[in-house]
């Protein structure tokens, strides 16, 4: 299923000039070569999670906490085994053992787990913008796992190396998001990404859920999802975000599915082969299909699990070298 | 016992520009306030060239902070019904009528309805009686027709202004920011500027029935001050006020999820802001007042959207209100009608003007004296300005209440 094709002709400053930064935060403000550099690193550790022994020595003696104030199974497990993988020793905090649940700020927590001499924090917050918050408190990278609607990053990249893999080249592609914009910091996070590699970004999603300004983020918006996937060379539905909805903004499921839902009648319109993806959990029958989720020809929806992991390992591996003292990233 | 203040240049009732002259103060109200050429004797003050003017008055504040007031030359502060406990009961409005003085007088602002819910209305009549000057519906917009109908009725028939915030809540929702691009890209729940204009024709479309007058507390959007201008135009009683907060900045000053630019309303889009700058400059908008809500970091350091809305302005209103002065948008005498004649003319109060017979309520001011403004250094009871840092011109050097310096 891997193209032939290759996006590996890059090549990259040395150390640490090609990914300056201290946090991974968000894509927004990155440079394409500094995302390049993400998914090329990933790729080392695709092929070692498809061995029988999965360990990488790295991490050793690190100490990764996993900080999640909003519910997840999907990315936390993820970020969990990336870090074990890589040797180091993980703690996960969920929101209902933390004391936010007690009336402790946020600030207080990051004081908290910096206290703990963290080498690395992963953190997932309900709040757009409390990652950056906490960032700022801490004295060891951060890495944001999805921080309100805001931003998603390493969701973003396993898209992205799931495509590369699948396609070669991201530049050029049209790719069609379609689902809960305004909700999805998989969405904004995706749009950063792509439009910086040089895809061409539909979005497309009931009027009521499209956020304001989006034709500013060098995208096209559609609002009717069949023209939306005319051409489209990857469908990238989005789930519906039930539990940040407050209030009615569509009129039901059903008709959501009438008009939104990825079907394969109205995969038809878009390129031939063109790859399905999902950030998953799914609600199917409503944003999707499952003859078009489970198709093993077009849908990459668990191969992008399994980029997941690697991602992290890569994000996990390149945040902690200053620290680690790897020469070139003092 | 007489005190005349020499060499000022005094800002006038109807006059543009300062005039050379002195001011004559008899007790605690004004005997002169003239070119001074008539001989006088008293007590002289030299004012060595300074500016006096009348005291601000600031109109809707969230707290009385005597530090901060005096600072920014407010001696007189209409207080908003928001408290803990809500001023809506004739006991609370006397409490705090008394708060703040002698060098202070602070307006308690009656609680439209009871709790500030919008839902039953609040025993306006004896909050009058207990000292308040004016009735306001506080952060809240009153969603009821009916409700808001009778309570402008009420309002007419006791001469009080009702102060409204408009923002139609259905359409606000939980929003925390104005729907455009700095909203988008922070992924922070925002709703349409519509929404206040949404409100404010409405309330438009009853003060025509009632004929009570209703002032739009911080109006910021060029359609809601399109719809006042309209009103004006057809000579009903409506005024409004905004902030120096959405006159100087746009909703990019939020970027980096900064909470010291969280207000309410939200700051707004860059041709909005524009048309607040031209409002202020044709006449439409009133009253420039603080919104003086100082809040410590247990309310602002927390995620954007967790965040209370609100800064605290009192320090800085007079100097980021001066710049529309040095920006020729409007003149000296009119800057003071906008902080003081006009607020104090909306609470039936005689202060806001150097006039005879008026409280002795004044101000010295330095408007070159350069300073920087700081969240450390305030004196306010917290710091959360979104103007850290900003260098800013002009300052007051002495504060009169009643002819008394404090």
């Amino acid at each position: 299923m891997t193209s032939q094709k290759t996006a590996s002709s890059q090549t990259f400053p040395a150390g640490s000039d090609a990914f300056p930064h201290r946090h991974l935060l968000g894509i927004a403000g990155l440079q394409p070569w500094e995302i390049l550099f993400l998914l090329e690193e990933a790729k080392q550790w695709v092929d070692l999670n498809k061995k029988s022994s999965k360990h990488a020595d790295k991490l050793d003696g690190l100490t990764v906490i996993n900080a999640f104030f909003e519910n997840s199974t999907r990315t936390l497990l993820s970020f969990e085994i990336a870090g074990k993988r890589m040797g180091a020793d993980v703690v996960n905090m969920h929101a209902a053992q933390s004391s936010i649940k007690k009336g402790e700020t946020l600030i207080d927590t990051a004081v908290t787990l910096n206290a703990m001499k963290a080498d690395a924090i992963v953190i997932r917050h309900g709040s757009s913008g409390a990652v950056q918050l906490i960032a700022d408190k801490v004295d060891c990278p951060v890495l944001n796992a999805g921080d309100g609607r805001h931003e998603h990053p390493t969701q973003a990249l396993l898209d992205a190396l799931t495509i590369q893999r699948r396609r070669g080249e991201i530049s050029g592609l049209t790719v069609t998001i379609c689902g809960d914009v305004m909700h999805s910091r998989v969405a904004r996070s995706n749009i950063y990404c792509l439009t910086t590699l040089g895809a061409k970004v539909r979005v497309c999603a009931p009027p009521s859920l499209l956020p304001a300004d989006l034709d500013r983020f060098n995208v096209e918006v559609f609002s009717n999802f069949d023209e939306a996937l005319e051409g489209s060379d990857v469908v990238m539905m989005l789930r519906l975000q039930n539990e940040r909805m407050n209030g009615d903004f569509i009129p039901s499921p059903r008709e959501y599915h009438y008009l939104y839902g990825l079907t394969r009648e109205r995969l038809q319109r878009a390129n031939d082969n063109a790859l399905v993806m999902h950030p998953g959990p799914m609600n199917r029958g409503v944003e999707i299909d499952s003859e078009v989720a489970d198709d093993l020809e077009n849908s990459a929806i668990t191969e992008q699990v399994e980029m997941g992991v690697a991602v992290r390992m890569a994000c996990l591996d390149i945040l902690t070298r200053k620290s680690r003292g790897v020469e070139g990233w003092s | 016992m007489k005190k005349i203040f020499t060499n000022a240049r005094l800002v006038l009732p109807n006059a543009e520009q300062p005039t050379q002259g002195h001011l004559v103060v008899k007790g605690e109200r004004i005997a002169a306030a003239d070119d001074g050429k008539d001989g006088e004797s008293g007590e002289t003050i030299d004012c060595k060239g300074r500016l006096l003017a009348p005291g601000i008055v600031d109109l809707g504040v969230f707290a009385i902070d005597k530090p901060a007031f005096r600072f920014g030359g407010i001696t007189r502060a209409a207080l908003m019904p928001d408290q803990a406990p809500i001023l809506d009961l004739p006991a609370m409005i006397k409490h705090n009528a008394v708060e703040g003085k002698p060098d202070l007088w602070s307006h308690p602002i009656a609680a439209a309805t009871k709790g500030l819910k919008g839902a039953q209305l609040a025993e306006i009549g004896l909050m009058q009686r207990s000292g308040a000057k004016a009735v306001a519906t506080g952060r809240q917009w009153i969603a009821d027709s009916g409700i808001m109908l009778r309570l402008l009725q009420y309002c007419k028939s006791l001469d009080l202004p009702l102060i409204v915030h408009s923002e139609d809540a259905g359409l606000t929702g939980d929003a925390v920011a104005t729907n455009g691009e700095t909203a988008t890209r922070l992924g922070l729940a925002s709703a349409t500027a519509a929404a206040e204009s949404v409100a404010i024709a409405r309330d438009i479309a009853l003060v025509r029935e009632t004929g009570a007058h209703i002032h739009f507390r911080q109006v910021t959007t060029a359609a809601g001050l399109e719809l006042i201008r309209a009103a004006k135009s057809e000579n009903l009683p409506v005024t409004c006020g905004i902030t120096p907060a959405h006159l100087l900045l746009s909703d990019i000053a939020i970027s980096d999820f900064r909470t010291f630019a969280r207000l309410s309303p939200p700051l707004r889009s860059e041709e909005n802001r524009l048309a607040c700058v031209a409002a202020v400059k044709d006449g439409t908008i009133d009253v420039i007042s603080s919104g003086h809500d100082p809040r410590g970091p247990e309310d602002k350091r927390l995620p954007f959207a967790e965040a209370a809305p609100g800064m605290a302005g009192a320090e800085t209103l007079l100097a980021l209100s001066f710049t529309l002065v040095r920006d020729d948008v409007i003149s000296t005498g009119r800057l003071f009608e906008l902080l003081s004649a006009n607020p104090a003319r909306i609470l039936g109060v005689e202060a806001g003007l150097l006039k005879a017979g008026y409280e002795a309520d004044f101000i010295l001011i330095d408007e070159d004296a350069p300073w920087r403004v700081d969240t450390r250094k305030m004196a306010a009871a917290a710091g959360n300005t979104p103007f850290d840092g900003l260098p800013v011109q002009g300052r007051v050097t002495a504060i009169y209440k009643g002819g008394r310096a404090y």
